[in-house]
């Protein structure tokens, strides 16, 4: 006979959960220290300046769940926003559909050597992707020879200004929530869907939970790791696009380098490099947490040098946590057996 | 002439893996409507067929491979599943991290017309298989967390959650307890009425004789034939499997000398067990043998440190214990094998070697206290002979060896590094009765001379014939110990199953003791 679990035992073994906890008692101590950090125009600007690393966190954590991982999404990023920023700047394309809709092929494209390549070759995918991460890159910079690109078309500058809601602050300056944090939330919306109510969703947590027993159970590997990371690939050229609009100009080598944020924001978030697992609740507070956090340091007025030791701190204390976690469980389930 | 019409045809199918002939030009054939069983020693190449014939791997050349009388080629996982043709594998093939809902009706996301999942129909749908078996489980569970017997049920669900035309059960019964055996066969019947045909495997040949209408003999590869169940009593099937018949099994006589070794007093672990009372003797073999759920596993796992005690004591060779750990319980010289085996002993992408190496170290390092090449393929060799795991070399990785076979990897990993006392959690479950018998007579040396085991187990055979003392469980508590002297097979069953039915009836047990 089974035992029901109660539903308030089960929430609270969830990873996200914890999370929530963590990011309130975070920033609790924040606003405590600095009454600055709670005000909304602090907090929209917060999620509008880290609507990059939430939109690839997404589609990281798609790969990740699938026993898969990315590394040359930066990449993929990089060349969607160079070859956008080049032909709209080149023959001054004054239409911003056409700057969104550009990198986004571009992205599938890339994505869909990445699946090919980790399909049919069998290599882990992080050689495969350390590799495909440099040719990319490497053809960029080769082609591209470095050179910037930042005169762009009107509608290319308005359309960073859109809000979705605008608010006046007691100086008289307008402040507001971001398109690009409406985008975000889009595609959180969105993976959320496939993962859960779409069959390729599933079948990504399948394959990740135990490829073997997927392919005996009859499910297209194939199809499901290729949609995989040509997902990525897609999200990849969308953030490309908000990155150009964030920064009004693009620089070949503005994105790649920031790999470990995007991992490591899935992985705090509860995805695990061993696949089957994470959630994009999760995955959206991975990255607040360290957008927080970031926040939180320059609002502390710390020099900077102290971000890179804070970072990595946090990294290795997501890690260990999630490791220790996965050692308590194991040893329930020794214990179980029988 | 009554024409039988064949659902499955095989001709002709040989497998061959890097030097292993896997399957050697094998027919096989099985009839609407029929419950075919399989038998041969571990690595004799059952699974491989069960694998062929659901697309999982591909057939030498040659082969003929007929569904419904129609020609198949080129046979994929899916191929198979659309042709009604739905199994348990043998290592079951669950995804661990998903629901036990989920596990159960996945052959949704198959389907095309499903294109939006709707999770109160997976779960009504998934609530309905489990009514079939009348079983009751956590819909919501995730698989990964439960024990190995419900891992087994979720995987048979699985199979049946669908209209099957064909269901084969490579294994399915090695953990489950003779209730749940029933309810499965009688469901198995219904199929057979139905017309659907269903291949059983299992090393369990009272199962296989009890529920097959013909049972075909695989030795080394080669099929020795096809008989009907008239023909066949356990002792003609052995020797068809091993070429040598069943050796009359003898009692175990109980020991004389009583030296104490370990002493348990009101052991006691909340929901778990209850005033656990026992003593082991130097040289004995104590079998524990009770229904799932008795709490004879999460006993053991106690003694072994893995799961500590709320109260009570342990003295160990006189003297009072706390087993914090695992590490403490390697030290004081306590080994345990659980019954997970394949998930927990192993690390299937490593060789043989290996995995019995990392166990023995002391005993296979030199004196600079590195290891030395030679005595860790000789000791691996010996355990080759041994415990006759079928393997071409001890470098292979442990995942090219079959189901029984890499059990028998981890029971020689583990009494290798002879421990003062050895806890056994159904060591023979899966494994053939050739070796299952070499397997107790080993235990039976080791404990002449001079170890301790505790032997848990689900078989009533198995612990009359290899234990001097018995200790039947319940609920989590000893309903009493026994003398296997003084009792039969079938007095022991009736012990345990009427344990199972009412626990008011202790007091006729004594009797029968
Ligand atoms: N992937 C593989 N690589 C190499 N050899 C393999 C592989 N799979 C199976 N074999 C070999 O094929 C033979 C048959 O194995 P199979 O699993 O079919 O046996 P089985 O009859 O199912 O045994 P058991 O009762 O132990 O489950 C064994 O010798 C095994 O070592
Ligand atoms: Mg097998």
């Amino acid at each position: 006979m089974e035992i029901k679990r109660n539903p308030l035992s089960r929430l609270t073994k969830k990873n996200e959960f914890y999370l929530f906890l963590v990011l309130i008692v975070l920033s609790t101590f924040l606003a405590i220290s600095n009454p600055k950090f709670l005000r909304l125009e602090n907090i929209f600007d917060l999620l509008r300046n880290n609507t990059f690393l939430g939109i690839v966190a997404l589609g990281e954590l798609v790969v990740l769940i699938s026993g898969g991982i990315d590394v040359s999404f930066t990449a993929i990023a990089t060349i969607a926003q160079y070859i956008m920023g080049f032909i709209i700047s080149t023959y001054y394309i004054d239409n911003i559909l056409v700057a969104i809709l550009l990198p986004i092929p571009i992205g599938i494209a890339l994505g869909a050597i990445n699946g090919l390549l980790v399909y049919y070759t069998r290599v882990h995918p992080v050689i495969i992707t350390i590799s495909t991460l440099n040719a990319f890159y490497g053809l960029l910079i080769f082609l591209s020879k470095g050179t910037w690109i930042y005169n762009f078309p009107p509608s290319f500058r308005r359309f960073a200004q859109l809000k979705l809601i605008t608010l006046v602050n007691e100086r008289g300056i307008k402040y507001g929530l971001s398109i690009f944090t409406g985008i975000w939330i889009v595609v959180a919306i969105i993976t959320w869907l496939i993962l859960k109510y779409f069959p390729i969703g599933r079948k990504i947590y399948a394959i990740g939970g135990n490829l073997e027993a997927a392919r005996r159970a009859g499910f297209n590997i194939f199809r499901t790791q290729l949609f995989v990371y040509c997902y990525i690939g897609a999200l990849s050229g969308l953030a490309a696009f908000v990155h150009a609009q964030l920064t009004q100009m693009i620089q070949p080598n503005a994105i790649v380098g920031r790999e470990l944020d995007v991992i490591a924001a899935a992985i705090l978030g509860g995805a695990s490099v061993f696949g089957g697992s994470g959630s994009v609740a999760g995955a959206v507070m991975g990255v607040l947490l360290i957008a927080v956090i970031k926040n939180g340091l320059i609002l502390m007025k710390l020099p900077a040098y102290w971000h890179q030791v804070v970072m990595g701190a946090i990294i290795i204390i997501a890690a260990s946590i999630s490791a220790l976690q996965r050692k308590i469980k194991a040893k329930r389930e020794s214990v179980s057996v029988g | 002439m009554i024409e039988i019409s064949a659902f499955l045809d095989l001709r002709n199918i040989s497998k061959y893996y890097s030097g292993v002939i896997a399957l050697d030009k094998v027919d096989f054939r099985v009839e609407e409507g029929e419950i075919h069983g399989l038998v041969g020693e571990n690595g004799s190449g059952k699974s491989t067929l069960v694998k062929i014939i659901t697309g999982v791997v591909q057939p030498e050349e040659g082969a003929i491979i007929e569904i419904k009388g129609e020609r198949v080629h080129n046979l994929t996982p899916f191929e198979a599943f659309k042709r009604g043709i739905h199994v348990v594998h043998q290592d079951l093939s669950l995804f661990p991290n998903l629901s036990v809902a989920e596990n159960i009706v996945s052959h949704l996301y198959l389907e095309k017309k499903n294109s939006f999942i709707n999770w109160a129909k997976v779960r009504k749908q998934a609530h309905e298989v489990l009514r079939k078996l009348d079983l009751d489980m956590d819909l919501d569970a995730i698989v990964g967390d439960l024990r190995i017997a419900d891992q087994q049920l979720v995987a048979i669900c699985r199979a049946i959650a669908s209209d099957a035309k064909m269901l084969i059960l490579d294994e399915p019964t090695s953990s489950l307890t003779w209730r749940e055996v029933e309810r499965l066969f009688h469901f198995i019947n219904s199929l057979k009425k139905r017309g659907i045909s269903v291949i059983f495997i299992s090393h369990r040949l009272s199962e296989v004789l009890e529920i097959s209408d013909k049972v075909t003999v695989l030795r080394n590869g080669v099929n020795v034939g096809t008989f009907s169940k008239e023909e066949l009593d356990e002792n003609r099937l052995v020797s068809l499997m091993t070429g040598k018949s069943i050796i009359f099994q003898k009692k175990m006589k109980s020991v004389e000398n009583r030296e104490v070794i370990l002493k348990i007093e009101n052991l006691t672990r909340k929901g778990q067990y209850e005033n656990i009372n026992f003593s082991l003797y130097k040289g004995e073999i104590l079998g524990i043998i009770g229904p799932r759920g008795s709490g004879r596993t999460e006993l053991a796992t106690s003694l072994f440190g893995l799961n500590p005690p709320d109260s009570g004591k342990i003295f160990f060779e006189g003297k009072e214990v706390k087993i914090k750990n695992n590490m403490e319980a390697v030290k004081l010289g306590i080994a345990y094998v659980p019954e997970n085996r394949i998930l927990q002993g192993l690390v299937l992408d490593h060789s043989i070697e290996n995995n019995i190496a990392i166990t023995n170290l002391g005993k296979i390092s030199n004196k600079y206290g590195l290891i030395d090449k030679d005595l860790k393929r000789s000791l691996s060799i010996e355990a080759l002979k041994e415990f006759r795991i079928k393997a071409q070399d001890v470098e292979l990785a442990v995942k090219t060896l079959s189901g029984g076979n890499q059990q028998k990897v981890v029971l020689a990993k583990w009494i290798l590094t002879s421990p003062k006392i050895l806890i056994l959690d159904s060591p023979t479950n899966g494994i053939d009765v050739g070796a299952k018998e070499s397997i107790h007579n080993l235990i039976k040396e080791l404990a002449e001379k001079g170890m301790s085991i505790i032997l848990i187990s689900d078989e009533e055979s198995e612990v009359l014939y290899n234990c001097s003392r018995i200790i039947v469980m319940k609920e989590g508590k000893i309903l009493g110990e026994y003398n296997p002297e003084s009792l039969s097979e079938k007095s022991l069953r009736k012990i345990i199953q009427q344990v199972g039915e009412n626990g008011d009836q202790e007091k006729s047990f004594e009797q029968i003791n």
